[in-house]
């Protein structure tokens, strides 16, 4: 599904990433793991086809599709959905028209009718359900007044309504006490399957406790520099990332 | 939540940048020699067959006109027009007087659908009744007789001259004087059209009425007279919506608006005004220099919601005279600027009764490299007692180029009333937009999302049809102003 081969980014002269390789296949959920810095969001944005950065060599392909030629509403139609670590306000918009407007955009492109107004609510009404999201949440404005934990149910909300192939989950865990970081991760296991797969962008092992990764990587000045299945994750937690970082610095220098 | 067609039909409409009013009719037209003199005023009575207190007040108005200098206040910059090369009457040339909207000059007919205001769909959509003013003559008023039965009085300010003689002479000028500035005193002498309501007592008007104006003719000047009145406990929704072709030169329209609002009564008043704004160099476009005033009496209330998108330089300050106890003022404004658009716009809110009650919320978008202003005056007398004012004025700019400025006035002379002002500036974000593309919409479709939301308090003001097109409007001026 998605294939990052030796991608080097950065900004203007300060370069953040420096040669990630990383293959996902469907139905897998990878988690990327690394200390403040280390240039996850980063990788996160370059995917979603953020301009704050500039790829300078390297190559993305989705599904056979060189991503980084599309703009990022032609990746958002391709699939890629990216729940954003701080989403933004946008006054005077409603969740459900905001959404409506992402699924006519999306059914436009790929040559089909609008969703019926029908088939819309009882689709919100499901996914409200399985997201434990109260009635009259709809109506209120994007991100408006929303509490840290609102708006990161948000994102897994649209998440859900729009069915993407792949998700990127950046930092969806900060900010979230123990009972809303539950919630969200159930939400997460609910909507996963055997055709779609996850990207967790975490520091923290916590979240993975509740969505089960199948690889973890660990992210240290924009290289990958260890991967390994779930238990390196809990590795991480009780030894910290020093004694990869150590390691890794030796052979690259810092 | 918006029918989902309709919207999608929006979208669909963002495609062309050009004004798409920008087409004139070719009409035989009944037009008078280029120039302002008294020769002229007395012409255009005697061609409006008017009673002698009318010519007299146009006189009267004329002279005070030569006496007065044009004001230079305004935060606009604009060559002034030369008066005497405008053209201050025009005409549709008809055969015959209409019985009904069938016996339309074809012409004339597929121009107003052309402005898609086609009058068979108004008929069917019913619920509106439209008075159309053509350059300075009002065409037709439908659904007279209905109103009729209801003692309603929706006509031509001209019929309502000859044929309501009483109601005219005892309101006409009353709420904007003719000389009250420079524009009202020439709106006075050379008016020649408008449209003319009366709601009598008690009764609410069961459909919303509406007038079109469109300047057709090049060289001439619209100058509409408006007068609405609603009597004790009526209530009235009116509408009004303003295109014109695309010229070269600059036309100028200069009309004044008078409301009368009685005890109990309640005013709705709407703009979309869309006059030509000038090509992207600022050549051509309307100067829209535009007076009215609303008074209330007690315990009446006039709202007034205008979406400005138009007009190379704008003039216009709608404004309440809050006379009665307990009367309420509003004012809802979106003022869109482009290219090099210039608008100086806001509202008047004079309170002067006990316990009267305002609001203003002006909402302000700056593109291109234009100018946009709010200015507003927040006036609250000694006998006000317990008054009281809430003000928002919100600006977004898009780009780097244009400005946004505000100028609130609050006077206040006694200690028992309360003024609140708010004010914010913002910029749509990168962000906003990255997020909007992430999530599968455009960048211009995700502009229109973020000004639609940014506008919502005011366009939700508006009655259905209208919060559309007013939609329509905001993303056709918007297109393509961030690239």
């Amino acid at each position: 599904m998605l294939k990052i081969e030796n991608l080097n980014a950065g900004v203007e002269e300060t370069k953040i990433l420096n040669g990630i390789n990383l293959t996902v296949k469907p139905g897998e959920v990878h988690a990327i793991m690394g200390p403040n810095g280390s240039g996850k969001s980063t990788l996160s944005s370059v995917i979603a086809g953020s301009d704050d950065y500039e790829v300078t060599s390297g190559s993305v392909s989705f599904y056979g599709d060189d991503l980084l030629s599309l703009d990022p509403d032609e990746r958002a139609h391709k699939g890629v959905f990216l729940s954003f670590q701080y989403p933004v306000e946008i006054p005077g918009i409603s969740v459900s028209n905001f959404i409506k407007a992402a699924i006519t955009e999306k059914r436009k492109k790929i040559g089909l009718k609008p969703i019926s107004a029908k088939e819309l609510l009882s689709k919100m009404r499901e996914k409200m359900a399985l997201l434990n999201i109260k009635p009259g949440y709809l109506s209120r404005n994007m991100n408006e007044g929303f509490s840290g934990g609102e708006k990161k149910r948000n994102e897994i909300f649209q998440m859900a309504m729009l069915e993407p192939k792949l998700s990127i989950l950046d930092e969806t865990d900060s900010g979230l006490d123990i009972d809303a970081l539950k919630t969200v991760a159930a939400g997460v296991n609910k909507l996963k399957n055997e055709e779609n797969a996850t990207i967790i962008i975490t520091h923290y092992q916590r979240l993975l406790d509740y969505i089960i990764p199948d690889f973890v990587h660990v992210l240290h000045n924009g290289r990958i520099i260890k991967s390994g299945g779930k238990e390196l994750a809990k590795e991480l937690e009780l030894n910290g990332y020093d004694w990869i970082t150590k390691e890794a610095d030796k052979k690259w220098g810092c | 939540m918006r029918e989902k067609n309709s919207e999608d039909e929006l979208l669909e409409q963002v495609t062309s940048t050009e004004y798409k009013y920008g087409f004139t009719t070719k009409i035989a037209s009944d037009t008078i020699a280029k120039g302002l003199s008294e020769d002229v005023v007395r012409l255009i009575s005697k061609k409006k067959e008017e009673p002698q207190w009318m010519l007299d007040y146009r006189l009267k108005a004329y002279h005070a006109w030569l006496e007065m200098e044009e004001p230079d206040w305004a935060n606009v910059n604009y060559p002034k027009p030369d008066y005497q090369e405008i053209i201050y009457y025009s005409a549709p040339k008809q055969k015959k007087k209409l019985n009904s909207l069938d016996d339309l000059d074809p012409e004339l007919k597929k121009t107003f659908d052309k402005l898609g205001i086609s009058i068979n769909e108004q008929k069917r959509l019913s619920g509106v009744a439209v008075d159309i003013v053509m350059d300075s003559v009002s065409v037709a008023t439908s659904f007279k007789s209905k109103l009729a039965e209801l003692g309603i009085i929706f006509c031509s300010i001209s019929e309502a001259i000859k044929e309501h003689t009483e109601l005219v002479k005892k309101y006409l000028g009353t709420v904007v004087p003719a000389r009250d500035n420079f524009f009202s005193a020439l709106n006075a002498a050379v008016f020649s059209d408008g449209s003319f309501c009366y709601i009598p007592k008690g009764s609410k008007c069961p459909m919303e009425l509406s007038t079109y104006f469109r300047i057709n003719e090049a060289g001439t000047g619209q100058f509409e007279r408006t007068l609405l009145i609603a009597d004790e406990g009526s209530y009235v929704s009116y509408l009004e919506g303003c295109t014109a072709p695309q010229r070269d030169e600059n036309q100028l329209h200069a009309a004044v608006v008078e409301l009368i609002a009685l005890d109990n009564a309640e005013i709705k008043y709407s703009t979309v005004q869309n006059w030509y704004p000038g090509d992207k160099d600022g050549k051509g476009g309307v100067f829209n220099f535009v007076t009215k005033r609303g008074v209330c009496y007690k315990n009446s209330k006039i709202s007034w919601t205008q979406v400005e998108t138009g007009s190379a330089v704008t003039w216009k300050y709608p404004s309440c005279i809050l006379k009665g106890d307990n009367s309420v003022g509003e004012f809802f404004s979106v003022a869109v600027t482009n290219n090099l658009q210039q608008a100086d716009t806001g509202t008047k809110m004079i309170h002067l009764g006990k316990n009267s009650k305002s609001t203003i919320i002006a909402k302000g978008i700056c593109a291109g490299k234009s100018n946009g202003s709010y200015r507003g005056l927040v006036q609250i007398s000694k006998g006000a007692k317990n008054s009281r004012n809430f003000s928002q004025c919100d600006s977004l700019l898009m780009g780097d180029k244009c400005g946004s400025h505000t100028f609130p006035y609050i006077e206040v002379k006694n200690s028992s009333s309360k003024v609140e002002h708010e004010a914010t500036t913002s910029k749509i974000g990168e962000d906003q937009i990255f997020y909007c593309n992430q999530r599968g919409i455009g960048t211009e479709e995700a502009i229109a999302m973020i000004v639609n939301g940014y506008c919502k308090d005011v366009l939700s003001q508006l009655p259905m049809e209208f919060a559309v097109e007013a939609q329509k409007l905001l993303e056709i001026s918007l297109e393509g102003s961030v690239g």
